[in-house]
């Protein structure tokens, strides 16, 4: 113990004498949350818009100033053929164009019946789908008001009314989504970079021979290197959820006890998969590559930033191996929904069981020799 | 006990090729044992196995009376060791250092206290005490060193290639401190290839290419390879593996 006292104490000296240290904690995490937490919305507002109306009467008048009141869309132009808009489409000006043929009036009042053309820029394809899907709505909302003005039964009120309720995110915000992932995000860099890097760092100055040729016992060893960055990146989770809860107002329903005890065994997970990339590295260039390249991984498969359920079979399976799927879900899980130890004990007991395979592997790995 | 070190037919094998090739030598206690070689003869590679960072491939080794495959730890509590890397932690202080190191081997607070005094004191270090170690000067930086491996007054120090890079003035000042703690009855054993220091030893052995190729005291070298000083006799040595591999 005596040992350990000692080299926390130098590594605290260390750590703190780092002029890097202080804002890597402090502010990188508040920059995060601040940042990312708006990067992930599935809405979009502000659709770049532009008509072809060649039908010119009040009827087309009418929806098109419907698009105008719509807060999805912005009317950047109207011409009168397509081929004026096609470099405005190419130039990223215009998103979507919606074209009202000729007689599209005519055809509504004789033949009940009348079309419409919408073309969407579908280079990113989801986006395109939701502003379809915006557009679909508005033409479906003045084509029910029509049909109520010339027939006087209000199709309102009739046939199978769904009113869905939003639980556990009634605004569908999606920050309040977002900002328990990146918490999870946060202290899983903080607590596998700093910690894989500290040690990377003493074998590239040559610091580690010396330890090494010293009585220090491996577990010590350990303990003293890991400690400071537990601690770190514990601070920086408390820290993150004061935020979430003031800047963001991000309801913590379940108990804060249980997500401090989670994480603190989710942070051994990741303290060790710090110390496994350290054991296998040699410069703090190789280990800083490394950790990129499981966190990409690892965060893109999570569904941080997309839906799980949206990815093919075999990247979903892949999930069973991302440690931090599971304490994202377990964060979403107790923060937006208040779900208690019985709710999440399959997440515990799989970040519980991979702790302790991961600290294993890198005790196991680690080697006092030169 | 009276031997620090024993090896016996030492070999140490990377893959194919074999760095360390049968050594045989003792160290008597309270020595000063030097080991020459050119770069790659293999003198870090077998000063490591003595230390326990790395284990032997075969042969005996004897360090302290403890076992080389068996008992590396406690080899470790018992012998001091300064690499040819620098060993102190830059953005530490002299105090810093002193303490951690000292805390590592189990010292009491009040003697690490006390050896912090010492060391400043021998070393004339009270103008940098409080400052980090990155600014001191290189030769005070390796004497530094020295001290701090000799923290917990160990049987044996073990020596890598102490003085490369250093003064003159500071390499006889280093010697010096070596001289102070064999006549402590310390067992110091130090690899070098600085030939003028080969003669401060009691007794050396050259390596070429992993094998000892010479081992006694300066004056007995001389005579035998009837020679005036260790570097001829280490040119010779060289020169003949060379042709032999021609």
């Amino acid at each position: 113990m005596r040992t350990i006292i000692f080299l926390l104490q130098k590594e605290f000296i260390q750590i703190f004498r780092n002029k890097m240290m202080l804002p890597i904690i402090i502010v990188i995490p508040i920059v995060q949350l601040l940042i990312l937490s708006y990067t992930a919305t599935f809405e979009i507002k502000n659709v770049s818009l532009a008509f072809v109306d060649q039908d010119k009467t009040q009827t087309s008048k009418e929806l098109k100033s419907r698009f105008e009141h719509s807060p999805f869309f912005n009317i950047y132009a109207e011409a009168d053929h397509i081929s004026q808009l096609e470099k405005s489409m190419l130039q990223q000006k215009v998103e979507m164009i919606l074209v009202i043929p000729p007689d599209f009036e005519k055809q509504l009042t004789l033949s009940k019946k009348a079309d419409l053309q919408l073309i969407v820029d579908a280079v990113n394809g989801s986006a395109a789908n939701l502003m379809a899907g915006y557009a679909n709505q508005i033409v479906l909302g003045f084509n029910t008001d029509i049909i109520t003005n010339l027939t006087g039964i209000n199709i309102k009120e009739t046939g199978i009314q769904v009113a869905p309720r939003y639980w556990y995110n009634p605004e569908l915000d999606y920050k309040t989504y977002m900002v328990p992932g990146i918490l999870v995000l946060l202290v899983s860099l903080i607590g596998a970079f700093l910690s894989g890097m500290n040690i990377v760092r003493e074998k590239e100055i040559g610091t580690i021979e010396q330890l090494n040729v010293t009585p220090i016992k491996k577990y010590q060893f350990i303990a003293g290197k890991l400690f400071p960055f537990w601690l770190i990146a514990m601070f920086d989770l408390c820290f993150g959820l004061v935020i979430a809860k003031i800047v963001f107002a991000i309801p913590i329903l379940g108990s804060v006890w249980l997500i401090l005890g989670v994480a603190a065994i989710y942070l051994i997970l990741v303290l060790g998969l710090g110390l496994f990339i350290s054991t296998i590295t040699d410069t703090q260039q190789q280990a800083m590559f490394l950790a990129w390249f499981f966190f990409v991984i690892f965060i893109m498969l999570s569904g941080l930033f997309t839906p799980v359920e949206a990815m093919p079979e075999w990247t979903q399976m892949l999930n069973i191996l991302n440690p931090i799927a599971y304490f994202i879900d377990f964060m979403r899980m107790v923060m937006l929904k208040g779900s208690d130890f019985t709710a999440v004990t399959s997440q515990i007991l799989h970040i519980t069981v991979y702790a302790l395979l991961t600290m294993g592997l890198a005790i196991w790995r680690y080697r006092k020799r030169a | 006990m009276n031997k620090a070190v024993v090896v016996r037919d030492l070999t140490k094998k990377f893959g194919t090729f074999t760095a360390v090739n049968k050594l045989n030598f003792e160290v008597d206690k309270g020595e000063v044992f030097g080991f020459l070689g050119a770069n790659g003869a293999g003198k870090t590679t077998a000063i490591k196995i003595l230390c326990g960072l790395s284990k032997p491939s075969s042969g005996q080794v004897t360090v302290a009376g403890f076992d080389a495959y068996k008992q590396s730890e406690l080899i470790k509590k018992n012998i001091g060791y300064m690499s040819q890397r620098f060993s102190l932690y830059d953005d530490l202080t002299i105090a810093e250092n002193i303490r951690f190191y000292g805390g590592i081997y189990g010292l009491k607070r009040v003697e690490i206290q006390s050896k912090i005094k010492e060391y400043v004191k021998k070393l004339n270090l009270e103008e940098f005490e409080g400052r980090k170690v990155i600014d001191l000067p290189l030769g005070i930086k390796q004497k530094l060193a020295f001290s701090v491996a000799n923290v917990h007054n160990p049987a044996i120090i073990f020596l890598d290639e102490p003085t490369s890079g250093v003064d003159p003035i500071t390499r006889r000042q280093f010697w010096d401190m070596i001289y102070l703690e064999a006549a402590h009855g310390k067992t110091i054993f130090v690899t070098t290839h600085y030939m003028d220091e080969a003669e401060y030893c009691d007794r050396i052995t050259i390596m070429v290419d992993g094998k000892i190729e010479a081992l006694d005291s300066p004056s007995k070298l001389k005579k035998e390879f009837n020679t005036q000083n260790i570097s001829e006799i280490f040119l010779k040595l060289s020169r003949k593996q060379n042709t032999s591999q021609n």
